[in-house]
């Protein structure tokens, strides 16, 4: 197929990303962009990927088929991948993906008949504080098992779009890769959605709660020059050396809303 | 479950994620209410050098598992060479376990921009990247709204808050390959192609990114940055321990009540972090656990007092790792868990290295035959051989790490193995079962 217009203008916009004769590097973000327009790397997309870079085919080739986040068959609206890492896979994972492939009727990499649902077992997604994990086109829903997992498979298949756990509102497989493409979100309000979850904050909460702060951090305290690191190494006098790093400790706080701070020996 | 003690809460330092709990952090007006980009411009007031030896004061070490000394990997770019200088990020969090980049990215993005402009300037770099991994999507949204806003308010550009110093910070998103984390395969893969690691030496310090001087850090690395920048080496170091100074994200998940991201001192023990997570789940007792991921050795209730900092977790036979402590209970299977991850690694080697793209695939074969009823005590065998020909044997630490599960579960649980292999346990799969191999 051809590709739109639109297309080529953000390939060029990508390539210009990246130093002079090293456009190359633009190659894993151009192959997000054709799999925006088709929905999978096709053979058309390779070569759109080697006329724009000068590459040969087979160049592009053997990178796009190096991840998996590159669909060699057309996938579906909604990619449905369920972590079945160790974690993720002994609290529920395991049981998820089966879950869901049976109701489906597909296996791992593999879309339903209509075209709406790719299935897939990921890797760690790096959400083990959240295990077990399930994502939509990437987005994270938590701490989900097997029947809440059918739960929001249903609702795709109804047309609905489950709001995530944590991340922005979905959107459709073809619209996300335009982001992984490089381009920034441009629904209103997207980069805004999602707030932190619990186990996020949990370490946090708990200074908060019992007042805890790490003492004597004083955003004044000057950065020591040559001449002070060549005091502090001479010998005897050196009440004035090293001065700088001595500094009486202040109980300024770091950062963040905090409440009063308190010295974290307790 | 019970309160913390005094003790464990006293183990608290919220530094790099303390910005978390003001919900809007990730705005830049909100950021720079939180002192945010006053670091930035105390050390564009500093020689580049001078933050050079600040950082190696501090003693921060590389956060992304190594554990290398982040100064002396400045240090170590060449200057007046002529060459451009780079910075890459590595946002490619993806090994078991570790979860803290993602949440640090997508609460408080600004922060990882500021350390990037100040360790650019001090190793005179004027490009930087984030290559974050591309199922990170949020965290790349957020980012990428946050150069977009720094860039507008004169953080980035050609000329940084009107100095002379200018720079440009790409976010690139990979596309789902657990080696680009390994900094020579993230490069490769930076540059647009198979993300396969490099024979070193060169290392990136002189020959990265297109051949030229190269630092390769991780997000909480330099995210590090601006805090020692602020407070000082001497405040830095009065967190953690002599040899492994500051605050760490502990990440940790598994069988206890309360898992999530615990920044405290380098040297917290597990005994701690677990009294901070609210203890074990009913029912569930401590059986083994990863200090930093699949890839570092587990270890066990004995070791529930060893310090979690670099120097006591490498004297116990494993590594600090990325501190994604991973906690298992008496409830799960050991000999499974080390099938999965063998899994994993399976496939995740990128197939450069014989004895990874090999060995992993036949460990978990002979894994998964152990847990269908059908292994032999000459299989243990066999799978500590396979671990002794892989280890070291590979350009990068894939390998090495896969051997981790593998030696460290038949260390400590042989007889969990036993079990199988003489009938005791039934078997979990039938020999026909088809090996569960995932994306990503």
């Amino acid at each position: 197929m051809g590709f739109s217009d639109e297309t080529y203008q953000r390939a060029k916009e990508i390539i210009a990303r990246y130093p002079e004769g090293k456009e190359r590097s633009a190659l894993l973000p151009l192959l997000h962009l054709v799999q925006a327009e088709e929905g999978y790397v096709s053979p058309a997309g390779v070569t759109f990927c080697a006329e724009q870079l000068g590459l040969t085919r087979a160049q592009v080739g053997a990178v796009a088929t190096f991840y998996t986040m590159y669909k060699r068959r057309p996938a579906g609206d909604w990619l449905v991948s369920v972590c079945t890492n160790t974690m993720c896979g002994v609290l529920g994972g395991d049981a998820t993906f089966e879950a869901l492939s049976e109701y489906l009727g597909v296996g791992h990499d593999e879309t339903t008949t209509d075209g709406l649902i790719t299935l897939e077992h990921a890797e760690c997604l790096a959400a083990c504080d959240y295990a077990p994990v399930v994502t939509i086109n990437y987005e994270f829903f938590d701490r989900l098992q097997a029947d809440q997992a059918l739960s929001l498979v249903h609702r795709l298949e109804e047309g609905e779009r489950p709001v995530p756990s944590r991340g922005a509102r979905l959107c459709t497989l073809k619209e996300m890769s335009v982001q992984l493409a490089g381009f920034a979100d441009d629904r209103e309000g997207a980069v805004a959605d999602g707030p932190a979850g619990g186990p996020t904050l949990r370490g946090n909460r708990l200074a908060e709660q019992y007042g805890i702060a790490v003492p004597g951090f004083d955003p004044e305290t000057p950065i020591p020059t040559q001449a002070d690191r060549e005091a502090a190494k001479a010998p005897p006098p050196a009440e004035t050396a090293g001065a700088a790093s001595n500094k009486p400790a202040s109980d300024a706080k770091p950062a963040g809303d905090a409440p009063k701070p308190q010295e974290n020996k307790l | 479950m019970t309160a913390p003690s005094k003790e464990a809460l006293a183990t608290l330092t919220p530094v790099l994620t303390k910005r978390w709990l003001s919900p809007d952090a990730w705005k830049l007006d909100v950021f720079e209410r939180l002192d945010g980009y006053a670091a930035l411009r105390k050390a564009l007031a500093a020689h580049p050098d001078d933050l050079i030896a600040l950082i190696k004061e501090s003693g921060l070490r590389g956060r992304g598992g190594a554990g290398f000394p982040t100064g002396m990997k400045w240090a170590f770019i060449p200057q007046n060479d002529g060459k451009p200088h780079y910075l890459v990020v590595n946002a490619d969090e993806g090994e078991p376990g570790t979860c803290k980049d993602l949440p640090l990215m997508m609460a408080d993005p600004h922060s990882l921009i500021e350390g990037i402009i100040i360790c650019c300037y001090a190793i005179r770099a004027n490009r930087a990247f984030i290559y974050v991994r591309g199922e990170a999507i949020h965290a790349a949204r957020r980012l990428r709204q946050a150069v977009i806003d720094a860039r507008a308010a004169g953080y980035l550009g050609p000329s940084i808050l009107g100095s002379d110093f200018g720079l440009e910070i790409v976010v690139h998103s990979g596309a789902g390959a657990y080696i680009c984390g390994e900094e020579t395969a993230l490069l490769d893969s930076l540059e647009g192609y198979r993300g396969q690691p490099r024979l070193r030496p060169p290392f990136p310090a002189t020959h990265g990114l297109y051949a030229s001087p190269t630092v390769v850090n991780n997000v909480e690395t330099i995210c590090s940055v601006p805090y020692i920048v602020l407070g000082g080496a001497q405040w830095w170091r009065s967190m953690g321990t002599e040899k492994s100074p500051g605050p760490k994200i502990y990440s940790l998940s598994g069988r206890i009540n309360e898992p999530g991201q615990y920044e405290c001192g380098l040297g917290t023990t597990l005994r701690q972090l677990i009294d901070l997570a609210g203890g074990m789940q009913p029912g569930h007792q401590l059986k083994f656990w990863t200090p930093g991921g699949s890839s570092t050795p587990l270890l066990t209730a004995e070791h529930l007092d060893t310090p979690m900092d670099f120097e006591a977790m490498a004297a116990a036979g494993t590594m600090l790792g990325t501190t994604a402590v991973q906690i298992f209970s008496d409830q799960d299977d050991v000999v499974y868990a080390t099938y999965r991850w063998i899994e994993f690694y399976h496939h995740e080697s990128c197939g450069k290295c014989t004895p990874c793209r090999e060995g992993n695939y036949w460990m978990g074969q002979i894994l998964h035959r152990i847990l269908s009823g059908q292994g032999t005590h000459e299989d243990l065998d066999t799978l500590l051989d396979s671990c002794d020909n892989l280890l070291g044997r590979s350009f990068c630490a894939l390998g090495d790490g896969a051997t981790s599960p593998v030696t460290s579960s038949i260390q400590y649980f042989k007889q969990d193995y036993l079990d199988y292999i003489e009938g005791r346990k039934p078997p979990m799969f039938s020999p026909a079962d088809h090996s569960m191999v995932g994306a990503h």
